[in-house]
């Protein structure tokens, strides 16, 4: 255990601590900086970004292919991609720093984060697709929700 | 276990036993995946919040108007604020966590028992926080109209502030008396005594309707949500017909059944993600217990490692990290 050995640097090596204690505080600096930038946007919420920042494509096969692809700034409001993306960072720092993930074999942490990744993916695309679906027909369909 | 089969010889060294070609340990290993599985668990409520919240998208309560408060100061709305408080704590409870582990690695065995301490407070805070907010919730603040369609309509009224015209809720206490019922409350000791039933509201729709009928300057406002992402306002005429036509029943806080700030799901998520997450917690303040008191007595200092420490830091982050999502899926997004 006394050999035990850290990968000190974070941000690709822009920042590299002199130890791990030194890291851990560094990394709850860039935590809570996240988490207040959060709840700034939250409760002031911007007007502009509380529309999507693209428009969907028109057109054919291509249009479509890039309304996938985009999906996120284009049925997303900008504030709600912030959101998320800002919770992934976190996440990224909390398995990587304080579950230590940054110095496991790439093996394991390939094993447990791309199997997780890969599976809420799937089943996110699958339930938010129908949820949306389902959504359409109550709206389009003659389906009365008020009564 | 060579002499059963001798030609494995030359893969002595691969299938022997004892190769860790993940360089960690069993009980490591075990822990992540445990926190996949566990992961897998707490991404399906999330998403199955995701597919409702789809379903219902323009109907959906706003998290904001909902979670307002913050102990001791009553009657202010601050919005997010507590929750940002109670994400803060579990931030801080996991760096103190993962201090403990640091000083285990080193074999400082004060500092385990000092870094662990602060730990368990955390969580011991998070989790009356919880209960705190689940009371909140539970209790209710303005009350509302539940419609036979089963939604709901909620009153305030126009008031300038800072010349511009800002919708405020009003409580329907401030504007309703309840009038005297015959109704008796059915209860087990003088009927069936396996039937029971519910307290009753503390208004019937008529009294809230004669309220709403005295004050012209109240309004109703209802579930949708409009262009401008606000819940749409009624005209007074459309307010009196809603309540007079569809009112069925007045409700006050939030259960499984109703919810007065919208849709009976929100609320449903609310308490099964929150819960199963506080439950998370308190399982793991108790795990932290109990391995701060092997702390204490020097197990893991005769044992000459603490990884067992590890191990548990593992899962207390874990909570951390699906706490990050809930905050965001729950009260951001």
């Amino acid at each position: 255990m006394a050999t035990h050995a850290h990968k000190l640097e974070i941000f690709r090596g822009l920042i590299k601590f002199k130890s791990n204690t030194q890291k851990i505080w560094g990394v709850l600096l860039l935590l809570s900086i996240i988490t207040a930038v959060e709840v700034v946007l939250g409760v002031y919420k911007p007007a502009s970004l509380m529309t999507p920042s693209m428009s969907p494509f028109e057109g054919g096969f291509w249009a479509l292919l890039c309304n996938i692809l985009f999906s996120g700034f284009i049925y997303m409001k900008s504030l709600n991609l912030i959101f998320i993306v800002l919770t992934i960072v976190k996440a990224y720092y909390i398995t990587w720093d304080f579950m230590h993930m940054r110095d496991e074999t790439k093996s394991l942490r390939r094993l447990v984060v791309w199997t997780t990744i890969f599976l809420i993916s799937y089943l996110l695309f699958i339930l938010l697709q129908e949820g949306g679906y389902i959504e359409s027909v109550y709206t389009n369909g003659f389906v009365k929700r008020d009564f | 276990m060579d002499s059963t089969v001798v030609s494995t010889g030359t893969n002595e060294k691969t299938w022997g036993g004892g190769n860790q070609p993940l360089k960690s340990s069993y009980g490591k290993m075990m822990m992540w995946f445990f926190i996949v599985s566990d992961a897998l668990t707490f991404s399906g409520f999330l998403a199955a919040y995701g597919f409702s919240r789809f379903k219902f998208i323009d109907y959906w309560p706003i998290a904001d108007e909902v979670f307002t408060h913050v102990p001791f100061l009553h009657g202010q709305e601050l919005p997010m604020i507590y929750v940002a408080f109670m994400t803060f704590v579990l931030i801080m409870s996991s760096v103190t966590m993962v201090l403990a582990v640091d000083a285990g690695h080193e074999m400082k065995k004060n500092k385990v028992i000092w870094y662990m301490f602060f730990t368990i407070i955390g969580g011991a805070i998070f989790v009356g926080s919880q209960a705190w907010e689940w009371a909140t919730f539970i209790q209710g603040d303005y009350g509302a109209v539940q419609t036979k369609g089963g939604n709901i309509l909620q009153f305030g009224t126009y008031k300038t502030i800072d010349g511009e015209d800002v919708f405020k809720r009003v409580a329907v206490e401030d504007f309703t008396t309840a009038s005297h019922t015959e109704r008796t409350q059915h209860k087990n000791k003088n009927g069936l005594w396996f039937v029971d039933e519910g307290a009753l509201p503390a208004f019937s729709v008529s009294d809230v309707l004669h309220g709403l009928e005295a004050h012209p300057e109240i309004l109703v406002r209802t579930q949708t949500i409009n262009e401008d992402g606000e819940k749409t306002v009624l005209s007074r005429e459309a307010s009196l017909a809603q309540v007079k036509n569809n009112g069925r029943r007045y409700v006050k806080g939030a259960n499984l059944e109703v919810n007065e700030y919208g849709a009976p799901l929100f609320a449903d998520f609310f308490f099964f993600i929150t819960g199963f997450h506080g439950f998370h917690v308190f399982s793991g303040v108790v795990i932290n217990i109990i391995i701060f008191f092997n702390v204490i007595i020097g197990t893991y200092e005769r044992r000459k490692n603490y990884e067992m420490v590890e191990k548990v830091g593992l899962y207390w982050h874990f909570v951390d990290l699906v706490w990050v999502f809930v905050f965001t899926f729950f009260y951001l997004v």
